[in-house]
């Protein structure tokens, strides 16, 4: 079991989450708020609170989730937090981890460019898909 | 005596400049070509040279002068070696194409988009302007592909030899010479104006209306044929 | 119109814009009625000359600054051209160049690194203030002023406003209360239309999430559409082209998802404004919508088969 202490220099992952966020994910009291205005928290294997639970836990499977991925950068979630947190910029970190390791989410190549009938997916989905799900 | 000095004196007295192909150093005469110089080394060139007029894009160049930091991108055929230089052939950029049948294809906002997907990455860095031997500003074509504009990417793009020096730089892995052409060719088959006139000479060609002349022209032997070039109209002073 | 002349002799305001990608491809509809619009109310927008896209979603990640490159460049053309301030129509846009504007008041070592990138361009000093549209009608131009601009009042037509996330989220970029905007409600009313209130206003659509995972996006359009529906909606009006296009043309999916779905027409408030400002019909670019909104405001007189002229209706 980790030590949660301040000094646990060992759980790397926290080290980097907070290096690229600029977030003190200790602040982070459990109340679920976060979840609770989620736009997409029904789909999510760990909500958003359980995810920086986690990241403090030193648990690395939290980057195998999907909650990384359906997260829509909405900023509901960094509005309401009671503690300040933007938790928008903790997701990016995770996700920029593992995108710096090569392990882009989207295939550009296969990833749909065009609606059936009308050919016009507006190119700002494109070009925002690409920039949260590639390197 | 400084290092400097050594140099600037080999130059002059010599006429001898040092670059350095794939980090061996050589003497080569001051004055010539990239290409020249590094043939003068002794090498001959199988790839990475072509047309020798800046025309063909095969002799792409990547080069570092020893005072500097910076990677400088240029053709082999066009520019002068220079004291120091530190010489790269890229013979080849194996970027990736688009297959699709011109005939078949129609142009809409998206179509660039729908074969290119990756012109979507485009974060604007540049690098691909900076990589241009050309002077062409290819970010700015990209951009306009990603907006649909096929005519302003082609316009554009017009002086693209296609020699991969910005598909090999791009963060985001775009075929910027593939995507012009492909826009260059969406532009000529739908948006520019056509000409009436290539129709009728189309039909001219088709009705045989040339027929008897390009037959007399084949039977000549060279020596009519070279009398025949010397005597046509020319305006003055342009030699035969 | 009681001033006479004196709105003539007033010089047009004018003001740089920029565009964004998706305004030249499949939100034409919203740039053409915007800049009708603009010109009826005797404001200038002119394009950016030298544009690029603006990358759509802000880099939050501490150390990315090549995200950055994009928004920032065209806050460096817009500096580079005199101007202080740039109006922009598209919602994510806005936030985009916003976030990336406090950015570098906030990291002032990071901008002297982008400007060392931009060393054959030249160097960001900051400063350029990013509005949109709707902030520059409501703060600059004024409702009471446009009021007097509208010929046709929609009157009894319910309209739903959808904000969605980017006008009101981070702070930073919010143009009104981030939890009970008005900006869209108080510009409704003074066109003359009902505006009825959904509990899903500033919910997000979906976002970019419309590409690989369309059947999420579609539930939240049941769900979004739907409760506007059961409040009494008729049509939705939103500012945004990824959010119009997600309530919009995902209606379509939701459609084959639940079977019980009708959906609602969407439009943009600039084609609205143009319809109650009587501005010619057939710019509106109504056709480019998956929801038909043409019978609704032909129901309701607003939109006539031809294109003669609409009376004023009371």
């Amino acid at each position: 079991m980790h030590k949660i202490s301040r000094k646990n220099e060992e759980n790397e992952l926290l080290i980097e989450v907070e290096e690229l966020s600029g977030q003190n994910l200790y602040g982070c009291f459990q109340c679920g708020t976060c979840s609770a205005g989620c736009p997409f928290a029904e789909e999510m294997d760990l909500s958003p609170d359980t995810i920086i639970r986690y990241v403090i836990l030193g648990r690395a499977e939290v980057l195998d989730s999907k909650t990384l991925w359906l997260c829509a950068s909405c900023f509901t979630c960094a509005e309401r937090c009671p503690r300040d947190l933007n938790l928008t910029k903790i997701m990016e970190a995770l996700r920029v981890l593992l995108l710096r390791k090569k392990k882009d989410h989207t295939n550009v190549e296969t990833c749909q460019t065009v609606v059936e009938h009308e050919k016009a997916i507006p190119q700002m989905a494109l070009v925002s898909v690409f920039r949260k799900n590639t390197g | 005596m400084t290092e400097e000095t050594i140099r600037e004196a080999k130059q002059e007295v010599l006429g001898t400049i040092t670059i350095y192909i794939m980090g061996k150093g050589y003497e080569v005469p001051s004055g010539l070509t990239i290409m020249s110089a590094i043939e003068y080394a002794g090498y001959k060139f199988v790839r990475s040279c072509g047309c020798r007029a800046g025309f063909c894009g095969a002799c792409a160049t990547v080069y570092r002068k020893e005072t500097e930091h910076k990677l400088t991108f240029t053709l082999a055929c066009q520019t002068l070696a220079e004291e120091g230089m530190y010489l790269v052939q890229l013979p080849f950029v194996p970027a990736a194409k688009s297959i699709y049948d011109l005939d078949k294809i129609e142009l809409v906002g998206n179509t660039i988009l729908e074969h290119y997907p990756e012109i979507a990455r485009c974060v604007s860095c540049n690098t691909c302007t900076k990589s241009c031997p050309q002077d062409i500003e290819v970010m700015k074509y990209i951009q306009a592909a990603l907006r649909g504009d096929a005519a302003r990417c082609a316009q554009l793009s017009f002086d693209c030899i296609q020699c991969g020096l910005c598909a090999m730089r791009c963060p985001a892995d775009i075929k910027h010479y593939h995507v012009a052409q492909m826009a260059r060719r969406l532009y000529a088959k739908f948006l520019a104006p056509k000409t009436p006139q290539l129709d009728v000479r189309n039909k001219e060609l088709e009705d045989g209306k040339f027929d008897k002349e390009l037959d007399r022209y084949e039977k000549l032997d060279k020596k009519e044929l070279v009398a025949l070039y010397k005597a046509r109209d020319h305006e003055e002073g342009d030699s035969s | 119109m009681g001033q006479s002349g004196k709105s003539e002799q007033k010089p047009k305001a004018a003001i740089t814009y920029y565009p964004g990608c998706t305004m030249k491809t499949s939100a034409t509809n919203y740039e053409r009625t915007a800049l009708a619009v603009a010109k009826n109310l005797g404001i200038e927008l002119n394009e950016l000359d030298d544009w690029n896209c603006c990358g759509v979603v802000a880099t939050l990640a501490k150390d990315d600054l090549m995200h950055q490159l994009a928004p920032i460049r065209n806050l460096r053309r817009l500096q580079e051209k005199g101007e202080d301030k740039v109006l922009v129509l598209c919602d994510m846009c806005y936030n985009t160049l916003r976030q990336s504007e406090q950015f570098i008041q906030d990291n002032p070592d990071k901008l002297a690194t982008i400007n060392a990138f931009f060393d054959q361009e030249g160097p960001y000093k900051g400063g350029v203030k990013v509005i949109h549209f709707l902030q520059y009608l409501r703060d600059e131009y004024t409702f009471e002023k446009l009021k007097k601009k509208v010929e046709v009042k929609l009157k009894g037509l319910k309209v739903v406003p959808y904000y969605g996330c980017m006008l009101l989220r981070p702070k930073g970029c919010a143009i009104d209360d981030q939890e009970e905007p008005r900006v869209l409600k108080d510009l409704m009313e003074t066109l003359g239309a009902e505006v009825v209130d959904s509990p899903y206003k500033i919910e997000c659509c979906g976002s970019y999430n419309t590409v690989e995972q369309k059947e999420l996006v579609a539930k939240r359009t049941y769900r979004i559409v739907k409760a506007a529906r059961d409040q009494g909606g008729e049509l939705i009006v939103l500012s945004c082209p990824l959010c119009r296009f997600n309530l919009d043309e995902r209606s379509r999916l939701a459609q084959e998802m639940y079977p019980d779905f009708v959906p609602l027409p969407v439009m943009y408030y600039t084609q609205l404004m143009a319809l109650a400002m009587n501005l010619d019909p057939d710019m509106l670019g109504l056709e480019k919508h998956y929801v038909d909104p043409r019978p609704l405001l032909k129901k309701k007189g607003f939109l006539h088969t031809d294109a003669a002229e609409t009376e004023m209706s009371d």
